[in-house]
């Protein structure tokens, strides 16, 4: 023990440094030309790897140092720019958690659920479920909790940390349904209103890429409880309704069952209340929710389905990068940040850098990359020597290729879900790392940078000690899974979508702003659409948005241009149907859509959730009529 | 705007409780007022301590009054930047915000008050912050708020008004459009872009304004 805490201090004492360090670069206003002259950064823009410059010297090798032009010398150590050091910690000494699967109730919940919003009773619904499948309620309920825990530990060497959660979880638990078995889940708000410094307490859970109607989908507008609404100002539950169902249930060739090749695998679920979406996700509202259906069934032994690695060898992983303030131990999340915010902690399923123990064999891993504002490349690293490993990519957003690819890293901007099969079968005994090696120093976007092999961000270590075990799973090199959707039909309507800021710093779409009462179009329901999206500010080089349109996924079309090379398209991963576009600055790209089923409002919004909060959002309608606005 | 949506938003400005309901919150359900001895701030005091340094400004009348102290605390506040001259987005923001705090009537100057603070203290006397707010007849319960250049800036950039574009934020016609609101009591804090709807304006202010505590379920 005295050793451990003796190299604690010795950590804490070349953090101190590396901060001071660093505030004495940003305070001298050096250029990044300087430095490189002074030999403290290298050209690829990261610093020299001196103990007495980076903060994490013995966890991770370098760290991006901010454009120093941008750095606020009045800023303290937490900054105004987004800059974060956090106390030190110790990688890898907690285990992983694994996901905690939610249960249904064993007794309908009570009050019955209804189809007309039961506010008498303290529901926090205005609009009628739009039921499609029977009985109504589904046999299949859930009752979930938004309440504050007090005693969450992401690291033993941080304090308690209290934070708002689903059910005392961080992350939420895992959902696990299946395709023909509709849910309803009561969502019971708890949160207290001393919000110990961020944090509204009036939610809406969106369930992420759901094929649900609107009146369950998470509405940013739809929160409650909601003071300025006197229905629901008392409200303490919302009733959402997850049909778990097809797209294109309710129309030919599809009906009644939907299109089989639009099933969707890995979603997730979060807290989306209007102007504190990032506040509230980031003190812990959000899980995750897997689908499964008769091919991805959760049985890799079932030789009628795909054989995925199931059960133990099927590993949902939520990222999340944090800010600790070193002074209350406790979150810290920059109010007044209007770039995005970045972490110098790295959790994954709640906890910092953890250890995984798995078998020689191949496993599903399943990442979120639940924000706010990083971008992620994942490398799988094995040190001594230094090697990247191959592995399989067999979904996208979610729903999984027509066939695996094999990859040497997984791209994951805010809000994207990544799923891999990775093959341990050959490297027992060896000990391998889950890192990012992207380069981001601001919450604006990421770098077109990758650090180089072992010395990005460590995520995850992984040991493959574990006895080794049958591996009835498919071969990822001859797998199929679902063929794409037809993509060439002719759109009904064609628009175009520039997102920007204003010359005065204020976000807009098509140069409106977010109102949540004001429609800014209408999509006939059952029709194709084509849109075009565009980041192409040329005086604003800097912004990454990774726009996130709710209910109905997309294809990207042929056509559109990047000119980053962390989404040089066409990707063949990105053959793919998916629900966020990573726009990075000067792109444009195109994508189709099929809009059906179900009518009502959604939004379109970055996901990079800061600047979601700053208004960067629309609402629009699926209705029986539509328009044509090809500039909405 | 109609004056359906200008009845409604009156309307639920109607059925919340007066200013007295931030004040009759129980004191356990508080934010941040701890009352026993605590080695470490609160998160209230954090927020103060690291977003609103407490500098001595002078109002549109001549009044000197302490940023924290006097203008933010226990308050729902609107903070934005403008000046005087400026030829761009300060007259239609302003303009924007006059609808604004009409539609959340006799609250301003009550719990709600409006903060403009200039980013040209070197010309912007009370005098002339005076005239502008004459010139936009403005209501009760808004400050035009001018003092010492470097407590301005200081202020600015505590408050995230910066652009991370340098030359962008050495351009002062193209300053920030964002409104902070928040609730200083409640700790919570947002923004919202400045030229949106009146009513949606307006409307997200009052988001700040969370008055009735949950019925608590077991």
């Amino acid at each position: 023990m005295a050793y451990i805490s003796k190299r604690n201090r010795r950590l804490e004492r070349e953090r101190r440094n590396a901060s001071l360090n660093r505030r004495e670069i940003v305070a001298a206003q050096l250029s990044r030309r300087e430095m490189v002259r002074m030999g403290l950064l290298t050209s690829a823009g990261f610093l020299v790897a001196k103990n007495g410059l980076s903060s994490r010297a013995q966890t991770v090798a370098t760290e991006p140092v901010q454009d120093t032009a941008t750095q606020d010398p009045n800023a303290d150590s937490f900054g105004q720019t987004g800059q974060c050091v956090s106390p030190a910690t110790t990688p890898f000494v907690e285990d992983f958690v694994r996901m905690t699967v939610k249960q249904p109730e064993t007794q309908g919940l009570f009050p019955t659920p209804q189809i007309v919003p039961n506010n008498a009773a303290g529901e926090g619904r205005t609009r009628n479920h739009q039921v499609v499948t029977s009985p109504f309620p589904p046999t299949k309920q859930y009752r979930i909790v938004q309440q504050e825990n007090t005693n969450v530990i992401i690291s033993p060497q941080l304090d308690p940390q209290t934070m708002w959660t689903f059910d005392g979880l961080v992350p939420g638990p895992v959902y696990h349904s299946f395709y023909g078995e509709p849910i309803l889940v009561r969502n019971v708000n708890n949160l207290p209103l001393d919000n110990g410094g961020f944090g509204n307490r009036e939610v809406s859970t969106h369930l992420h890429n759901g094929h649900t109607p609107s009146e369950s989908d998470g509405f940013p507008c739809d929160y409650f409880p909601n003071s300025q609404n006197p229905v629901i100002a008392n409200a303490f539950f919302y009733d959402h309704y997850y049909p778990n169902i097809l797209a294109g249930f309710s129309t030919p060739p599809f009906a009644p069952l939907g299109d089989p090749n639009e099933s969707m695998s890995t979603l997730w679920y979060h807290d989306h209340r209007v102007d504190f979406t990032a506040q509230n996700v980031y003190k812990g509202l959000a899980g995750m929710y897997l689908l499964f259906n008769n091919k991805d069934n959760n049985d890799e032994t079932n030789a009628n389905g795909f054989r995925l690695p199931s059960g133990e060898f099927d590993v949902p992983m939520m990222l999340a990068d944090r800010c600790i303030d070193t002074v209350t131990g406790q979150l810290f999340f920059d109010l007044f940040n209007f770039d995005g915010i970045l972490g110098d902690k790295f959790l994954v399923n709640g906890k910092i850098q953890p250890v995984l123990h798995v078998r020689p064999r191949k496993y599903r891993f399943r990442w979120l990359n639940s924000g706010p504002s990083r971008f992620y490349q994942i490398f799988i690293t094995r040190d001594n020597p230094v090697q990247t490993k191959n592995f399989w990519h067999i979904a996208n957003d979610g729903n999984l290729l027509p066939a695996p690819i094999q990859v040497t890293s997984a791209k994951l901007g805010v809000a994207e879900r990544m799923d891999v099969i990775i093959d341990f079968s050959t490297m027992a005994g060896q000990t391998l790392y889950m890192e990012n090696r992207l380069v981001q120093t601001n919450g604006r976007g990421p770098n077109c940078q990758l650090t180089q092999a072992g010395q990005g961000n460590r995520l995850v270590k992984i040991i493959v000690d574990l006895p080794s075990v049958p591996d009835p799973s498919t071969n990822p090199a001859t797998a199929v899974f679902y063929s794409l959707p037809d993509k060439t039909a002719a759109p009904l309507v064609s628009r175009t979508f520039a997102f920007q800021l204003t010359q005065n710093g204020q976000w807009v779409i098509n140069n409106q702003f977010m109102n949540c009462d004001v429609t800014r179009f209408k999509v006939k329901r059952n029709s194709v659409e084509n849109w075009t999206f565009r980041n192409t500010q040329t005086d604003r080089p800097s912004w990454a948005h990774p726009i996130h349109i709710h209910f109905e996924e997309f294809q990207f079309l042929q056509g559109g241009f990047s000119a980053d090379c962390f989404n040089a398209p066409p990707s063949s991963v990105e053959n793919s149907r998916k629900d966020v576009v990573r726009l990075n600055a000067n792109s444009e790209r195109q994508l189709f859509f099929r809009f059906r089923d179900f009518l009502g409002r959604y939004p379109i919004h970055c996901h990079n959730v800061v600047h979601e909060d700053h208004a960067m959002m629309l609402r629009f309608e699926i209705d029986p009529i539509g328009d044509t606005n090809p500039n909405p | 705007m109609t004056s359906k949506n200008r009845r409604n938003l009156l309307k639920m400005l109607a059925v919340a409780p007066f200013a007295g309901g931030l004040l009759t919150l129980a004191p356990a359900q508080e934010s941040g007022q701890d009352t026993k001895p605590a080695k470490k701030p609160s998160s209230r005091e954090r927020i103060r301590e690291r977003y609103f340094p407490n500098v001595v400004l002078t109002t549109q009348e001549g009044k000197k009054v302490r940023f924290y102290d006097d203008l933010l605390k226990d308050k729902i506040v609107v903070i934005n930047m403008m000046y005087a001259h400026c030829q761009g987005i300060c007259i239609p923001v302003t303009q924007n915000l006059v609808k604004v705090q009409k539609l959340l009537g006799k609250r301003v100057g009550r719990d709600i008050f409006f903060y403009s603070i200039t980013l040209k203290p070197e010309e912007d006397t009370p005098m002339a912050l005076k005239h502008y707010a004459m010139m936009h007849k403005v209501g009760p319960g808004w400050l035009f708020l001018t003092g010492d250049p470097k407590d301005l800036e200081l202020l600015r950039r505590k408050l995230g008004f910066v652009d991370p574009n340098p030359k962008v934020d050495a351009d002062k016609t193209r300053h920030t459009g964002l409104i902070r609101y928040g609730n200083e009591r409640l700790q919570l804090w947002a923004a919202c872009p400045s030229q949106a709807a009146p009513e949606y304006v307006a409307k997200s202010i009052l988001f700040a304004d969370v008055r009735k505590p949950l019925k608590r379920v077991s």
